[in-house]
């Protein structure tokens, strides 16, 4: 186990693939700076990879004080063991007091083998992070700026947040775009540590044969205006009603957990918790109930309307607009009101 | 031919589609009792995938569960679609283990059940969504792990060939075994139960289930495990072995203000729409 270390770094996993930083390594940088500015201490970013040392500087202009660079030929593509090696051995040697990773698929995959091998607390898919006290209502024992930990708990409309008193670093994984990216500082100066990192020749039993990336088709992120399909859509035909609603208002397609376990739509189009976060200028759900981990990921939507049949519903209660109606009814005639809409 | 021996972790989960305002208590938190507890949709998938590997080359699937004497009901489902043994992990010392301490007695319980090739789990349970387990008992058993997969390529002399995905796209890795492997739903359809198998296994009980374990038939036990039966060190497990403790539940009172009606007919939505064009909120 590593010892608890308060004047520990703020660490982040600077997730790169094929020499490209991911935009949640960016977004946590903005994340880290803040949370390290908190409880007086620098930021660190890990960056494994090979020939990435170019990267450093962009991670220095998103707030990062000091890069643990690991460029070695054995990390050019992701596998875990090599990489939770290279986590495992840097936060043995140095200690950080909090270290945040992106909830992507490589994030969820090495981060619990890095919990595992340090016996630390990971926490999935956080929503919110803080630094704050905690008194132990057992022993009464008081633990001063511990990372908190928060994430919309299973069930219901409760945010439930998590500590993790004993066991450092203070582990936590967070989806794409819960955190805004902060815009980069060119003249910010930091430091650059390369380190080197031996492996085990069992470490390296996983080969990448091949790689196939598709071009990205869903930019939910970057999308002004979004239009999302929960269970109430009711069938996979009847998303194609959501689908003209976007087009008609020149926006994305989301879709609800639900919609997605139905098989309504895929994954990608998921917005939420477990999902993809969004902010667009005008967000309309339909036929979405509004679990707390769908609002989670669109609640800081500058417009929301809502549109379901159940006026119980709770997405009514964070609508700016509700209607009270059958989607199918409704729908077509927004589509309608759009095409007939008055030119300012 | 070789024949390769597999371990799937599976889960019984609270079906929290099913989630309704009757299974809400008062604070807000969930009355697991009023859900239908299922398999996890995930292992299934991964049971799947230990199926067709016996099926393709032979061998044994064990599965393996940790949880209340309840959860037996979905070992029988395994033994319905075609595992050889079902083995349970149940004791009081477990409740309120986080991922790591599961992740520990789990990784126990496969050192106890024997050598093994493969060891399948789903990607996460639809309970937590955390997807940590699987990479955790990987790392504690000593062995590489390949997460998402999608299908089996080949097996052989002592490496496995796996398409996985990495969200945006695909990969094929190569890999030494033993391994660990996280199955996502895309993998495959999971068989159904076979009748003749069920008819074979339905009478099969562990032995906290039935009020009396004495009147339990031998071919009808169900392997029953404690924390001492696979050499736990209780200080790992449960509330002593979980380093994330809950510091606060709160519930969220959703309230926007200035929120407003839209009458459902045609003219009601019109005027929405003009009004979205007043605020610029449409283009």
């Amino acid at each position: 186990m590593t010892k608890k270390n308060p004047q520990g770094e703020v660490w982040i996993f600077a997730e790169q693939h094929e020499g490209k930083l991911n935009d949640v390594a960016l977004e946590l940088c903005g994340k880290a700076r803040e949370l390290a500015d908190a409880l007086g201490v620098k930021v660190g970013a890990v960056l494994p990879g090979y020939n990435v040392s170019g990267l450093a500087q962009t991670l220095v202009a998103h707030g990062v004080d000091r890069v643990y660079l690991v460029d070695d030929p054995n990390l050019r593509n992701f596998t875990s063991s090599p990489y939770a090696h290279v986590m495992d051995t840097l936060i043995e040697k140095y200690a950080p007091q909090i270290v945040l990773y992106g909830a992507t698929p490589t994030g969820r995959d090495f981060g619990p083998r890095v919990a595992s091998a340090t016996r630390s607390g990971l926490t999935a898919d956080c929503t919110e992070l803080q630094i704050g006290d905690v008194v132990d209502s057992k022993t009464q024992t008081e633990y001063k700026n511990l990372l908190y930990q928060i994430r919309p708990a299973f069930g219901g409309n409760i945010v439930a947040t998590i500590v993790n008193p004993e066991q450092w670093p203070q582990m936590a994984t967070v989806r794409e775009g819960v955190f805004s990216k902060n815009e980069p500082d060119a003249s910010r100066t930091g430091e650059i540590v390369e380190e080197k990192v031996e492996f085990e020749p069992g470490m390296l039993c996983v080969e990448v044969l091949e790689r196939f990336v598709e071009a990205k088709t869903v930019d939910l992120k970057g999308a002004r205006i979004v239009v999302t399909g929960g269970a109430g859509v009711g069938s996979k035909e009847n998303f194609q009603l959501i689908r003209e609603l976007a087009d008609a208002l020149g926006g994305a397609v989301g879709a609800s957990r639900a919609a997605v376990n139905c098989g309504y739509i895929g994954a990608e189009h998921l917005v939420g918790q477990t999902g993809v976060t969004v902010r667009p200028a005008l967000y309309v759900a339909v036929g979405v109930s509004g679990a707390i981990q769908h609002i989670a990921g669109m609640q800081d939507s500058a417009k929301i309307i809502a549109i379901n049949s159940d006026p119980d519903a709770p997405i009514f209660s964070i609508a700016h607009y509700g209607i009270v109606g059958d989607l199918n009814v409704i729908v077509p005639w927004f589509i309608k009101a759009i095409h007939d809409r008055p030119v300012e | 031919m070789s024949s390769y021996s597999s371990i799937v972790l599976v889960k019984q989960v609270p079906d929290t589609s099913k989630i309704t305002g009757d299974a809400m208590n008062p604070n807000g938190t969930i009355k697991r009792s009023a859900l239908p507890a299922i398999f996890n949709p995930e292992d299934l998938c991964a049971l799947e995938a230990a199926l067709e590997i016996k099926d393709r080359f032979g061998g044994t699937v064990t599965v393996v569960s940790m949880g209340p004497p309840k959860a037996a009901e979905i070992l029988r489902e395994c033994l319905y679609r075609g595992a050889d043994r079902a083995i349970l992990v149940t004791d009081r010392g477990a409740a309120g283990s986080d991922t790591l301490a599961t992740s520990y007695i789990l990784s126990q319980a496969i050192k106890t059940a024997g050598n093994f090739d493969f060891v399948f789990c789903g990607r996460q349970a639809i309970d937590g969504d955390t997807a940590q387990t699987g990479p955790q008992c990987a790392e504690k058993l000593g062995i590489p792990q390949v997460a998402y997969l999608l299908d089996v390529i080949d097996v052989k002399d002592g490496h496995a060939t796996f398409k996985r995905s990495i969200g945006d796209g695909w990969e094929i890795v190569r890999t030494t075994t033993p391994v660990l492997v996280t199955v996502i739903k895309d993998a495959n359809e999971p068989r159904p139960q076979a009748a003749i198998k069920v008819m074979r296994n339905k009478h099969k009980r562990v032995p906290a289930e039935v009020a009396d374990p004495a009147t339990l038939a031998p071919e009808d036990r169900l392997e029953q495990w404690s924390l001492a039966d696979i050499n736990a060190d209780l200080e790992r497990c449960g509330f002593a072995g979980s380093p994330t403790k809950v510091h606060k539940i709160e519930s969220i009172v959703l309230k926007k203000e200035g929120r407003q009606l839209v009458e459902p007919t045609e003219a009601g939505v019109r005027s929405l729409v003009a009004e979205l064009v007043k605020d610029r909120a449409l283009g």
